[in-house]
């Protein structure tokens, strides 16, 4: 028995590296001005998909929905033991508040097909919400596992886990198929070099198209050859439009986003008048004199 | 008023009975946008046995506790939960539903959410009522609740709007909202819900369940002395534990230190943490990121002890002091114990 994993990944800006002009006009993110990583949480959730194909035999898919280079991530997926990738990219995608994000993922798995398990990071990190992976399985119509540390056991119709609670911790039981977000806590596998050699070629028809305008070459059979080889050999990354996955125009991007951003504010730590105290015995008395006339201490 | 608008409605947490305490901020906050609405303040309030908390609610300014009690809806567990609050919502339809922004309401505001197919907004650190013009779309709307929030990992605060149908929704942040004192005098009315599930909702079996409360309520601390990074190990901590309780005050810390292992996280002070809001925050070797400043910054006064005079944290101090807190420490000790 092989299992179907199928991990929802995220290309984040990196949010530890805020330069100036990382917003654009209209409130949403400028993903062009800061560096682009893999969302933290999301290598938990692949790491832990991996782990459950060595322990159990799963074929581990790895989708995203992001812009033509999110294939990083993928790539990134494949170099650590990914199966298969799929990249969910459209315009009208663009602008995305969670309940069109979830809209959009719900319908790429769908088009995928049958699926044991969903797995999502808990959280990204430039938007820290938390909400993709709930109403995700709720677009599903399955269950929702949050919060899980690690998979104790899976078996053909269901699975258990150990999952964080507020001051604690759950193992919870739940059938097939299900969605879990992942908490940080494993260690995220490295990328294994030989397959790194074998996947550095994998790609989307896209970007076969534009290798080939690159070299200046547009021998329209070659690449038609080309991308039949890259099926051959397992390297073709699934390229998926709002079309392809069936997605309703109204419901993706911001037509499908219920909430809107108003207004956005940089946060600029001021205090201003901060006393320098000296940190001599008298200084400190001092200092502790006057908290204790204003009555902050004592 | 022009038209009719729903009620404010609050998700109430509680674990064996007993009301969070994000919970009760919320109610106090829903109280005070009903009021500039012209609406009620209702609690939404599920599990089994929980006569107990009604009168809590009222006292904290319910007009209506929606009361479901059921042994299904205890422990907690999502899928029931979440069907017991939609059909709630398509009877009474609010204008707005407060979560609290823990791990059980950013787990079950976002599937009733997505269920609904309305806004919601994570993580709200402050909320008020406004207009809002959509200028892209060109519609106007008004009295819509401005759901504020930080993002980017704190290095933004963005306000956002739910222009769908009602509710909108939110999780707040524990520590945020003010809590005031409840007036025993105040009554509501309690409306029981017969509580209407089937197989397909119990399916999540919990089979064990480990939990103690939080060792620490650092949201109700006066005086909060906290360790960063700077303090240098475990054994040092010993430093910050002494001021605490030279002080009658509490032990806080970084992420910085809570990641390396020196103190546990129910002490951790900021976005990943407990927002705190003392008399007096004493922030010792604490460098002062943005995360962190974003949960102790409303403290009535800081003072910070850092060995480095470029330190963020000294920009938001009020008193600052440049030096090694080795040797400040005790200094502050020594001059408490002169003059108390």
């Amino acid at each position: 028995m092989s299992y179907t994993v199928i991990v929802f990944v995220k290309q984040v800006p990196d949010t530890q590296n805020i330069t100036g002009d990382a917003m654009k006009p209209d409130g949403t993110v400028n993903r062009a001005a800061l560096p682009a990583i893999f969302n933290p949480e999301d290598l938990n959730a692949l790491e832990l998909a991996l782990q459950l194909k060595d322990r159990f035999g799963a074929k581990v898919v790895v989708g995203t929905m992001g812009p033509p280079n999110a294939t990083a991530v993928l790539r990134a997926s494949l170099y650590r033991g990914a199966d298969e990738c799929i990249l969910l990219t459209d315009r009208a995608f663009a602008g995305a508040d969670t309940l069109a994000t979830s809209y959009a993922l719900s319908c790429c798995a769908k088009k995928y097909g049958k699926f044991d398990l969903i797995l999502c990071g808990r959280q990204a990190i430039d938007g820290d919400t938390a909400q993709v992976g709930p109403q995700l399985a709720e677009k599903l119509a399955i269950p929702q596992l949050a919060y899980v540390e690690d998979v104790i056991d899976l078996s053909k119709d269901k699975v258990s886990v150990k999952r964080t609670i507020e001051g604690g911790y759950e193992v919870l039981e739940a059938p097939t198929p299900v969605l879990m977000t992942v908490i940080e806590g494993n260690e995220p596998r490295p990328m294994n070099a030989t397959r790194i050699m074998k996947y550095k070629r994998a790609r989307t028809r896209s970007e076969l198209a534009k290798d080939h305008a690159d070299a200046n070459y547009t021998d329209a059979e070659s690449l038609v050859e080309e991308a039949d080889n890259l099926v051959a050999k397992n390297l073709l990354i699934h390229e998926w439009s709002a079309e392809d996955v069936g997605a309703d125009k109204g419901r993706v991007g911001l037509p499908g986003s219920p909430t809107k951003v108003k207004k956005i504010q940089s946060v600029i730590l001021t205090g201003g008048d901060a006393k320098s105290v000296e940190p001599t015995e008298a200084g400190i008395s001092d200092l502790i004199h006057e908290l204790i006339e204003d009555h902050t201490l004592g | 008023m022009t038209k009719k608008i729903g009620n404010v409605w609050v998700f109430i947490e509680q674990e064996g009975g007993k009301i969070a305490d994000v919970s009760l901020e919320l109610v106090c906050k829903g109280r005070e946008l009903a009021n500039e609405l012209g609406v009620k303040t209702e609690a939404v309030l599920l599990g089994d046995k929980l006569d107990g908390c009604v009168d809590t609610l009222y006292s904290y300014g319910c007009d209506t506790v929606f009361l479901a009690e059921d042994k299904r809806l205890e422990p907690f567990t999502v899928l029931p939960f979440a069907k017991v609050i939609m059909s709630l919502i398509l009877e009474h339809k609010p204008n707005i539903l407060m979560f609290g922004a823990t791990y059980k309401g950013r787990e079950l505001a976002p599937r009733v959410a997505s269920e609904k197919l309305a806004g919601l907004t994570a993580d709200c650190t402050e909320l008020r009522i406004d207009d809002f013009d959509d200028k892209i779309n060109k519609q106007s709307y008004t009295d819509k609740l401005m759901q504020i929030r930080p993002a980017f990992g704190g290095n933004i605060i963005a306000t956002i709007v739910n222009t769908w149908d009602d509710p909108q929704m939110v999780t707040v942040r524990e520590g945020v909202m003010k809590m005031d004192e409840p007036n025993s005098s105040l009554k509501g009315k309690v409306v029981k819900i017969d509580v209407q599930l089937d197989n397909s909702d119990t399916v999540i079996k919990v089979i064990e369940r480990i939990r103690q409360d939080k060792s620490i309520n650092l949201g109700a601390a006066q005086v909060i002395v906290s360790g960063g990074y700077g303090v240098g190990s475990k054994d040092n901590f010993k430093l910050i534990y002494d001021l605490a309780e030279a002080l009658s005050g509490d032990v806080g810390a970084s992420r910085a230190a809570v990641d390396a292992g020196w103190i546990n996280h129910d002490h951790q002070v900021g976005q990943t943490g407990v927002t705190v809001r003392p008399k007096l925050y004493i922030a010792c070797g604490i460098s002062g990121s943005i995360q962190h400043c974003a949960g102790m910054d409303d403290s009535q006064k800081i003072i910070a002890i850092n060995a480095d005079p470029d330190a963020p944290i000294l920009s938001i101090a009020h008193y600052s002091i440049v030096g090694d807190l080795n040797e400040v420490i005790p200094k502050m000790i020594a001059a408490f114990k002169a003059k108390a």
